[in-house]
């Protein structure tokens, strides 16, 4: 009961954590959070990188230590790379709240593949819902997205690309 | 076996970390803000690999290292990586063609360290090549755009592949560790992968319309810590924080 309890607060208190570089998107919503051990005030939070080199996951990993420390908790943070990330892991939630911050959310792989090689126009504008866009740049403002352009209202946006 | 896992891993590390700071260079310099924006992604890619690699070796060897000692802290002997990518970045076009002569060594190569008897290479595999799969796409996509593009960058292309090329066969002249790795099930069949990348060479090359060279023999040496004068250089830049200031931290 005690340990059903703590673990329910601390998803909660996760769940106010966001990846720095995308601020409406939390922790849990990201799918980065693997697993969460309780044992009396010790939490153990097992979390995954989205990309090798992504520079978020360090400060997310210390936001996880300080705001548990807040809390009482005495956290610890532990990295695994198995089984590797996937934009599947993101949640409906998240997928929402990336669309609503304007960054399309990831298609499907070959919908994916098509769309960044120019071959066809998937991708939805988050600004006017149009989906004749096409690819800018197949890197964007972080490793995790791509620039895209919407030829209806003229708008840039960040695309969320697929990994599997 | 653990020293020679060590070595092989330091390997598979230096290669990322030396291109990976090339490409780093490139940072506030690309010739368009979106390639300067797709090099330095590619560069953090890579980097974020090192780190793996790197504090695996770190583990595998104990006496209290770190990943920074064996990033920061090595004399230019004691780097592993080909000479290919400590190769200056003369013009765009031999920033996309060493690129482009990596990458399509560098898929392969995860593809076959994601089936290795190491789990903790296999992870940092299949990990890493989802990142590479792209970077792969991204380099053969210049290639095409700007060897069959207009008659000045083709001619440049044709330059950077000319002068590139006979840094390619260091890749398949295996180190006793490679060789042994292999014999682990650790590492990759190089046959296998020589295979697969001249294919890719061949298509690519094709498409962009642009030819390999006719050379007599294959510049090499990297791999058992003998490098070009540009190491040097590379190191005097990349260890200049740590070395003035050990121990010094982010």
């Amino acid at each position: 009961m005690m340990v059903a309890t703590s673990l329910k607060h601390i998803e909660a208190l996760l769940r106010e954590l966001s990846d720095p570089e995308i601020p409406v998107l939390s922790i849990m919503d990201m799918g980065v959070v693997r697993k969460v051990e309780v044992e009396g005030q010790k939490v153990q939070v097992t979390l995954t990188p989205t990309y090798s080199g992504c520079p978020a996951m360090d400060v997310m990993g210390d936001d996880i230590i300080n705001k548990l420390k807040e809390e009482g908790f005495d956290a610890k943070v532990n990295l695994v790379l198995s089984p590797a990330w996937t934009t599947d892991w993101i949640t409906e939630n998240g997928r929402q709240k990336l669309e609503e911050y304007g960054i399309a959310a990831p298609l499907e792989e070959q919908a994916d593949k098509l769309a960044l090689l120019g071959e066809g126009r998937l991708v939805r504008c988050t600004n006017c819902g149009s989906t004749n866009t096409r690819m800018i740049s197949q890197f964007g403002s972080t490793a995790c997205k791509a620039l895209f352009k919407c030829d209806d209202c003229l708008e840039p946006f960040d695309y969320f690309k697929c990994l599997k | 076996m653990k020293d020679q896992l060590y070595q092989y891993t330091l390997q598979l590390g230096d290669n990322a970390m030396i291109l990976g700071h090339r490409l780093s260079e490139l940072c506030g310099h690309g010739p368009t803000l979106e390639t300067d924006i797709a090099l330095t992604n590619i560069s953090l890619d890579l980097f974020g690999q090192v780190r793996n690699y790197f504090q695996y070796a770190a583990s595998l060897k104990g006496e209290e290292k770190s990943e920074d000692d064996l990033a920061f802290l090595r004399y230019p002997h004691q780097y592993k990586n080909v000479l290919l990518v400590e190769q200056p970045n003369t013009d765009f076009a031999h920033v996309i063609v060493r690129q482009f002569f990596f990458d399509a060594y560098h898929l392969p190569l995860l593809k076959q360290l994601c089936e290795s008897n190491d789990e903790q290479l296999k992870a940092i595999a299949q990990k890493g090549i989802k990142e590479v799969s792209y970077h792969l796409r991204f380099s053969s996509t210049w290639m095409k755009r700007l060897g069959d593009g207009t008659e000045e960058s083709h001619a440049r292309m044709q330059a950077a592949v000319n002068h590139l090329w006979p840094y390619v066969g260091e890749f398949f002249m295996p180190t006793q560790e490679e060789e042994e790795m292999q014999g682990y099930g650790i590492g990759p069949d190089l046959a296998v992968l020589k295979a697969e990348y001249d294919e890719t060479i061949r298509q690519v090359l094709a498409e962009s319309t642009l030819v390999l060279p006719e050379i007599i023999g294959s510049q090499k040496g990297g791999k058992t810590g003998i490098h070009s004068e540009h190491m040097g250089f590379i190191l005097a830049d990349l260890q200049y924080m740590q070395r003035t200031y050990p121990n010094m931290n982010w």
